[in-house]
């Protein structure tokens, strides 16, 4: 595992598809199962569905100020509008991961593309898990929690009955994840926008 | 890897972490009714208190909340309610009456942006002079305020504990960043936790003077149903606890009521500093405004700039001599605050120093960041 002194991800998309389900999950992992410093957050509005959904977890091996992200090191957009909101938080040297089977316009090629509604739908059954094959990718690219650990810590939180099927979908994650290459993308998320910038 | 303590490690959200401290404290009555961003505590006491033996009542408002908590609390029970802004401005008129009848009680209050409803679902502190002077009449008060999981915890005992010990309702000034953070965080085995119950009285129930005068300004509280004649009123009262017009007893109840708290200032005003020791400019902040202000420092730090932070987690009674202290030490002073100034009008009030006094007032909704702090420790 990488070790940082801050390690910002956001997972959006929204409301109703687990977004924050899949940070609690995250940040459950990292701060009661691998013992590290850990800060989720969310912001969300007066109605109960639909409209942009947001929650970050910020990582660390000392204690968190700021408990928000600043600067993100990984972004998850499960839509299109989130991806559009998000993408200029991220570092240059961050990632983009999308659900490209809700995200059809990547704005950089630092990102990966996988298909986790598709996924979820298909491979599973269930498209209800499609944040859960996202978490498994997000755990995998991260490279800041034991899979393990977010196994135990998604077993834990999951409503009784749903654990295979849950896990399942995390194990489509992470495998869909080890397929892809990241040292063969750009260093830069910013190397598209060179021009523009 | 292991970077923290594991025994006891769990991810709680602020909120939680309040249940977990007042129930570890000893409070086993909860009266309240549901608000945005506190909702949590009630929801989860709802589960906790009845397997704990305690008891927990879904009130038809917050004027209702707050008069089953002072009847609880008489009945020799800790008790507690959680609210936010809209809750809050209807629990005042009771809390009074818990001031002057001298009810241990603590009220947690997650700011929210208001007036009215408000801003429901972003925070604020919007409520700090609220929570010193909402109820009406020349009061002592004990507001404290909390920054981050682990206070949750420590400050809602220490609210327990103090109330008990002073007699005295105490305010939790929580916000909703705080609220709604999840963090790991370690809770203390209970044993390892401090706690102050109330002083019953020490002779039979024929000498029972309900509020003597004795050394601590504190009197013995006896519980309804021990058997000890109590007579509660919001009236100014004499020692028997009965009303009274001579000048003489109403002038010795406030200035008992007040100085009760007076002679606690040392333990009662808590602060926290970082990196203050050769500080030329520092930061006063509190709740989840201190955390931004602690990354603005530290990036400061960084910077080559002398910056520091005082954390301030009781509110009021104001920590006048601590602030003092920094004022003189430091050339300026930067006051962050979700308000349109409400701390730093306390530390105008007192900064006899000349400290230049920079206000950084945020109304959106949002928390301010630490790079808004860090413009002013840079530039000023």
């Amino acid at each position: 595992m990488k070790s940082n002194e801050r390690y910002e991800i956001r997972f959006s998309g929204s409301g109703g598809q687990g977004i924050i389900t899949a940070a609690v999950v995250l940040a459950d992992a990292v701060g009661s199962f691998d013992n590290r410093h850990v800060c989720q957050t969310q912001s969300y509005g007066p109605e109960a569905r639909g409209g942009k959904s947001k929650a970050e977890v910020v990582i660390s091996d000392i204690p968190i100020d700021y408990p928000k992200a600043l600067s993100v090191d990984l972004l998850l957009a499960m839509t299109q509008t989130a991806c559009d909101s998000y993408f200029f938080d991220i570092k240059p040297e961050g990632l983009l991961v999308v659900d490209s089977s809700l995200v059809l316009q990547v704005p950089t090629s630092r990102s990966v593309s996988i298909p986790f509604t598709r996924i979820a739908r298909e491979d599973i059954g269930r498209e209800l898990v499609a944040n859960m094959v996202a978490l498994g990718a997000v755990g995998h690219f991260c490279g800041q929690v034991s899979l393990e650990s977010l196994e135990q810590a998604l077993l834990s939180r999951v409503p009784k009955g749903t654990e295979q099927m849950n896990s399942e979908a995390l194990q489509a994650g992470i495998e869909e994840a080890k397929k892809i290459d990241l040292n063969s993308l750009p260093r830069s998320v910013l190397s598209d926008w060179a021009d523009e910038l | 890897m292991a970077i923290v303590e594991q025994q006891n490690r769990v991810l709680l959200q602020g909120n939680e972490a309040i249940v977990a401290g007042a129930l570890a404290a000893g409070c086993r009555f909860f009266a309240g009714y549901p608000i945005t961003p506190a909702s949590e505590i009630s929801e989860l006491l709802s589960v906790k208190l009845p397997q704990l033996g305690g008891t927990f009542i879904q009130m038809e408002d917050e004027i209702a909340s707050m008069g089953a908590v002072i009847g609880a609390s008489l009945a020799g029970t800790k008790s507690l309610t959680a609210t936010s802004g809209p809750g809050f401005s209807l629990i005042q008129e009771n809390l009074g009456y818990a001031c002057v009848a001298e009810v241990p009680c603590v009220i947690v209050n997650v700011m929210r942006g208001g007036p009215s409803t408000g801003l429901p679902t972003s925070p604020s502190q919007g409520d700090v002079q609220m929570a010193r002077w909402g109820t009406h009449g020349d009061h002592p008060i004990i507001v404290l305020a909390v920054s981050s999981v682990s206070d949750c915890f420590s400050v809602t005992v220490k609210a327990f504990n103090l109330s008990e010990k002073y007699r005295s309702p105490v305010i939790i000034l929580s916000d909703e960043v705080v609220a709604h953070t999840r963090e790991a965080v370690t809770i203390p085995d209970t044993e390892q936790i401090r706690v102050i119950d109330r002083i019953a009285p020490g002779v039979p129930p024929e000498w029972y003077t309900p509020y003597a005068e004795n050394n601590r300004g504190v009197p013995d509280m006896a519980a309804f149903g021990d058997g000890y004649r109590h007579h509660i009123t919001g009236l100014i009262h004499d020692d028997r606890g009965y009303p009274t017009q001579n000048t003489q007893e109403i002038e010795k109840f406030y200035k008992r009521i007040h100085g009760k708290i007076s002679k606690g200032f040392q333990e009662i005003q808590v602060t926290k500093t970082h990196l203050m020791e050769d500080a030329e400019i520092f930061v006063i902040a509190y709740g989840s405004v201190a955390r931004s202000a602690l990354k603005a420092v530290r990036d400061a730090r960084a910077q080559g700039v002398k910056a520091g932070l005082l954390q301030l987690i009781t509110l009021f009674p104001f920590p006048r001599k601590c602030v003092d202290t920094y004022l003189r030490q430091c050339r300026v002073v930067v006051v962050p605050e979700m308000n349109m100034g409400q701390m730093s009008r306390e530390i105008s009030r007192v900064n006899q120093a000349d400290c230049r006094i920079v206000k950084h007032n945020r109304i959106d909704g949002r928390l301010i960041t630490p790079q808004e702090i860090l413009k002013h420790l840079t530039t000023v």
